[in-house]
């Protein structure tokens, strides 16, 4: 059992008040609109404008898009779908619904640039299979969201276009890589958004930006479309403003994709079946599931208001009636040093292909050598030459048994682990970052610190897991207070279970409004 | 290496004397096909190797040779024959306009994967059983590094490591012309890999322009970017020019048996690197190594091999080895020299690593014996069944040169035909043919099963083999059956002997100056007088019968 049982009361709400219950309805963006446009009681195009509206407004304080393409072109897709109302067609589970995709992942209309120069404006002549299916469901696009270069950050400053502001503290930076969906999202200038993770980039910046993330298990999603960083870790992942919305777009995007090898032939469950409307659940809806809370996650280096709030959280989780212990991984520390060469390792491979042959300003030297050198020198962003003199460094011959053959020990050894501690409990618990939302500029030039602030996330990379976090708490800081994430782990492809307690969890959390104050006039949920 | 590709390529002006370059004339035979078409037929004369030239460097020459032992290996990429490439779904056409069949993945473009087609296992698994390898039964793909303007993803997908098949060989006959023998080479390792696009070079590809890479941009075809590859790494079991020739021509040989490739050469589908040293006879350590490029058939293989030894041994004559340096060289078919390419700065760091994109490739025992199961007759095998037949070891390597060839003989003497005129037939009047039409066996009309017909339709008598030459091309251009040409063209020969006495004695009374003359002593007009009868009879008459008859009348009134 955990020592500090003492609860916060402002925190919580018995569940078995329904008195003013925040009905599911209202919760998942995607839920709500789909019944206004049945039931006629709003248009596509009204509720495409209103966000646009709110993008523009918004945007200048906040650029979390590196494209938005014309009014027209959204409303135009709007305008179809309400001519498809108007004649009573079936619509796709996300019609209507306002997508942001990080500008790492592929679309065939608009620019790709995965926040580097390299590819500045590059258009892909393909969309990304999880672009395609989310068009496929009646998503609307509604452009492409700032990252740190080719998702090589933990702040978007890495972007070689921009930085983008925290809703929540417009001189704090929103997280990275995906900080431009996760702000987006937060925001309100769309309803829900992609990011990818390699180490955390999702889960990092809806911590940040008091949003929800959802990694799923690496191969539930194809990557086919996600320009790679490190191909054994990326996935793509879901921001929206409800563990609903997560879980009903990676429902969307999930499963086998001919064109990944990479991706699980596995059935894809129906997620969204797992929430419940608050009325219905029972006084201990998570009676006997076990929760693990890691202790080392919990200890130095943790901001003390981290920690409290996320004890805080596991209190709730008991009082839903989970059995919450907490469990040891020894290896838990050694996942930092062996992601970054792994993924430093990949990374210098995948990004060999921007060699100013085909991509970039191509600067011509006496020889080839120099095209390429030169050409990669101009084109890549300090960060990224970082990481690929890193990973080409951990392959070199002589270096790869010490380096990069040792981490991917490290690698297995973090994966039994993990494994041995989900058998014998359902979820893992931990803070999604060590600290809360910090200032723009203030670890940009201490990278080893900022690499620091990944340890919550990149072990579960390693191990493949799928994880959500979801906001548990404030901490001090900007106008309103500054969210705080936790991280809840499973086992492989379990995201069912991680979405039926992200959701009862979030349906029973009390005098928590996670609307930043940047929209809070506007936004009515 | 690629990064070091174009710093050295001045070309060296080549140190020996001019009248070393090969006098000598290697007319080679290879046992192995040119081109798809016509192979079996285009039989070059061969000269024996080591005739001695005239001139007395080239004397001089032989015997600094004759101290040398050369230590070769060659690496053969094969180009898989199959319908799509190795990660994506483009087709593969030698010779299609440049870029036009591309993809975002054989592009590499940004967030493109490879997804591994599962023929392209099924190829390796066929060549490393034939190969006589271990099979690994878990393997997986690496990533080989290097920037080069035709690799566009700055990587090459290989095995480095677990390659598919280890440790073979390849058993050769070497021709009777080169003395023979039978010969195991040893196979190092068969692995999977993706071939790279290709150059368009604007001029006739001479590597030492200057700022030569400015071309390069720009003009890159990325057709041939991700086709299949296996990469055969042999022992260094060669010690001639003929002996490296004959592995790769068996080596092209064995994949069209198995039909994975098209072993074509001049297309590329075929592509032989050739590793070479030289040493004192007798030293057991290995010389300093060249590798020769650019050998576009076995011909030119077995000349730069040769040229490189001697090239090599003079050196060493004039103790000037140090000058041989680990280096790449290229093979200047008009010039008949190897001249260098490129130097090694080093060795290369390709920083392998497992490819992340691909899952392992894990094979069951089941799959490879099903495999082993369904693989055909290979050269070996048949070689060693022809040779017990009774056919003469250069019969052998004749009809086991070519699949198609193979398997017409086999068709044909399963029709009971006489083995040895199977073979008289097939090397003689139809490969013949083929070599004049420049065609290949499958491109004719004659089938085995008539082929069998006309052997025994002379063997029984009914036509003669003259009849039966005619008859032959008729089959081989225009098709249908000896019974059919037989009964249309009236081509029964005639063998009652009644039959031709009659024609005999008319013949005879036709010409009695002629007869007298015979009588007078001028025997020869015997052949006149065959010939008119064979004229009277249109070729039917029996030779054999005819002459009797006709020797007989001749003689018994006088």
């Amino acid at each position: 059992m955990l020592s500090s049982a003492q609860t916060t009361p402002r925190l919580l709400r018995s569940p078995t008040t329904t008195a003013a219950a925040a009905a599911l309805k209202c919760s998942s963006q995607i839920i709500t609109t789909r019944k206004s446009l049945i039931s006629r009681q709003t248009s596509a195009v009204d509720l495409a404008k209103s966000f646009l509206h709110r993008l523009r407004r918004t945007e200048p304080q906040l650029n979390s898009f590196l494209y938005v393409p014309p009014d027209e072109a959204v409303l135009k897709q709007a305008e179809d779908l309400d001519k498809k109302i108007k004649n009573n067609e079936e619509l796709g589970p996300l019609a209507g619904v306002l997508v942001g995709i990080k500008d790492n992942i592929c679309t065939y209309d608009m620019p790709s640039t995965a926040g580097s120069k390299l590819l500045e404006n590059y258009r892909p002549p393909y969309d990304a299979t999880a672009v395609r299916k989310l068009r496929a469901c009646g998503a609307i696009v509604v452009g492409k969201t700032n990252l740190d270069e080719f998702g090589m950050g933990s702040t978007t400053e890495a972007s070689a276009y921009q930085v983008t502001a925290n809703p929540w503290d417009l001189s704090r930076v929103p997280g990275g890589s995906s900080g431009g969906s996760a702000a987006a999202v937060s925001a309100r200038q769309c309803m829900v958004s992609l990011g990818s993770d390699t180490g955390g980039s999702v889960r990092q910046p809806a911590s940040f930006c008091g949003v929800v993330g959802l990694k799923p298990t690496y191969g539930r999603v194809s990557r086919y479309g996600l320009v790679s960083y490190a191909s054994s870790l990326d996935v793509i992942g879901c921001f929206g403003s409800s563990v609903a919305d997560a879980g009903i777009l990676l429902n969307s995007i999930s499963g086998h994709d001919k064109n990944d090898a990479t991706s699980s032939s596995r059935e894809v469950p129906d997620y969204a079946s797992q929430f419940l409307e608050i009325d219905d659940l029972e006084s201990k809806p998570l009676k006997g599931l076990r929760v693990g809370v890691i202790r080392e996650t919990l200890e130095d280096g943790v901001d003390l208001e981290v920690i409290s709030s996320v004890r805080d959280a596991v209190s709730h989780l008991e009082e839903l009636g989970c059995l919450v212990t907490e469990v040891s991984l020894p290896s838990f520390s050694l996942g930092l040093p062996a992601y970054y060469i792994l993924a430093s390792s990949e990374s210098s491979s995948n990004l060999s292909r921007y060699d100013g042959v085909r991509y970039g300003n191509q600067v011509f030297g006496d020889e080839l050598n120099s095209l390429y050198g030169d050409s990669r020198a101009q084109g890549f962003g300090s960060e990224v030459k970082m990481r690929i003199l890193m990973g080409t460094y951990a392959l070199s011959a002589g270096y790869y048994d010490a380096y990069y053959k040792r981490a991917q020990q490290v690698r297995t050894i973090i994966r039994n682990s993990f494994k041995e501690a989900l058998d014998k409990n359902d979820i893992l618990i931990s803070p999604a970052a060590p600290s809360v939302a910090y200032k723009i500029g203030e670890k940009k030039n201490d990278p080893l610190a900022m690499y620091a602030g990944d340890i919550m996330t990149v072990n579960v990379n390693l191990a493949g897991l799928p994880a959500l976090v979801l906001p548990c708490g404030f901490v001090e800081g900007g106008s309103k207070g500054l969210p705080v994430g936790i991280q809840m782990i499973g086992a492989a492809f379990d995201e069912e279970k991680l979405l039926k307690i992200g959701h009862i969890f979030e349906q029973t959390l009390q005098g928590c409004s996670f609307v930043p104050p940047i929209v809070a006039d506007e936004w009515t949920p | 290496m690629a990064l070091t590709l174009l710093r050295g390529l001045k070309t060296h002006s080549f140190r020996l004397y001019p009248s070393l370059h090969f006098t000598r004339n290697h007319g080679v035979l290879y046992f192995s096909t040119k081109s798809t078409q016509g192979q079996t037929a285009t039989r070059e004369k061969q000269h024996t190797r080591l005739k001695v030239s005239s001139k007395p460097e080239s004397v001089k020459f032989d015997e600094i040779s004759k101290n040398y032992e050369a230590v070769i290996g060659i690496e053969t990429h094969v180009q898989l024959s199959t319908l799509t490439k190795a990660f994506c779904s483009c087709p593969y056409n030698y010779g299609s306009q440049p870029n036009t069949s591309v993809c975002p993945i054989c592009m590499g473009l940004p967030g493109a994967l490879p997804v591994l087609n599962t023929k392209v296992i099924e190829y390796a698994v066929k060549l490393g059983l034939a190969l006589n390898c271990s099979l690994s039964l878990n393997s997986k793909f690496d990533r080989k590094q290097y920037f080069y303007p035709d690799l566009p993803k700055g990587y090459q997908i290989s095995q480095f490591d677990i390659p598919i098949a280890l440790g073979g060989y390849l058993d050769v006959d070497l021709p009777v012309e080169f003395g023979g023998g039978h010969r195991k080479f040893g196979v190092t390792r068969v692995h999977m890999e993706e071939d790279a696009g290709k150059l368009l070079h604007t001029g006739n590809g001479n590597y030492s322009q200057e700022n030569y890479y400015f071309l390069l941009i720009g003009i890159v075809d990325l057709n041939r970017a991700g086709v299949p590859l296996l990469e055969i790494v042999s022992e260094p079991d060669m010690r001639t020019g003929i002996e490296a020739a004959e592995y790769a021509a068996e080596l092209q040989r064995l994949v069209r048996y198995l039909g994975v490739s098209n072993g074509n050469m001049q297309e590329g589908s075929l592509r032989c690197d050739v590793n070479i040293s030289i040493r004192p006879i007798g030293q057991l350590e290995f010389g300093t190594k060249v590798e020769i490029k650019n050998l576009n058939s076995f011909s030119s293989m077995s000349r730069a091999i040769d040229f490189e030894i001697s090239r090599q041994a003079l050196l060493h004559s004039l103790g000037q080895a140090d000058e041989i340096v680990q280096e790449t060289r290229l093979w200047e078919e008009g010039a008949q020299k190897t001249v260098t390419m490129r130097k090694k700065e080093g060795l290369a760091d390709y920083r392998y690593f497992p490819e992340p994109d691909l899952p392992s490739v894990n094979l069951s025992e089941e799959y490879v014996n099903e495999i082993r199961d369904s693989l055909p007759e290979l050269p070996e095998m048949k070689r060693r069944r022809y040779e017990n037949m009774g056919l003469s070891m250069q019969d052998v390597l004749f009809l086991t040169n070519d699949v198609n060839v193979a398997a017409f003989f086999d068709a044909t003497i399963a029709t009971g035909a006489d083995v040895k005129l199977a073979t008289n037939w097939i090397m003689g009047d139809v490969a013949a043919y083929l070599k004049n039409e420049k065609l290949s066996i499958n491109d004719i009309k004659l089938t085995a099963h008539e082929l069998g017909e006309l052997i025994a339709s002379i063997k029984s008598g009914t036509i003669s083999g003259k009849i039966g030459k005619e008859i032959l091309f008729e089959l081989m251009a225009k098709g249908g059956t000896v019974e059919g040409l037989i009964k249309e063209k009236d081509l029964v020969q005639i063998v009652d002997p009644t039959e031709i006495e009659k024609i005999v004695d008319k013949v005879l009374a036709n010409n009695p100056k002629q007869l007298e003359q015979y009588r007078g002593g001028k025997t020869k007009l015997q052949g006149f007088f065959a010939g008119q009868v064979m004229k009277e009879t249109k070729g039917k008459a029996n030779p054999g019968l005819l002459n009797k008859i006709l020797l007989d009348r001749l003689n018994s009134k006088s």
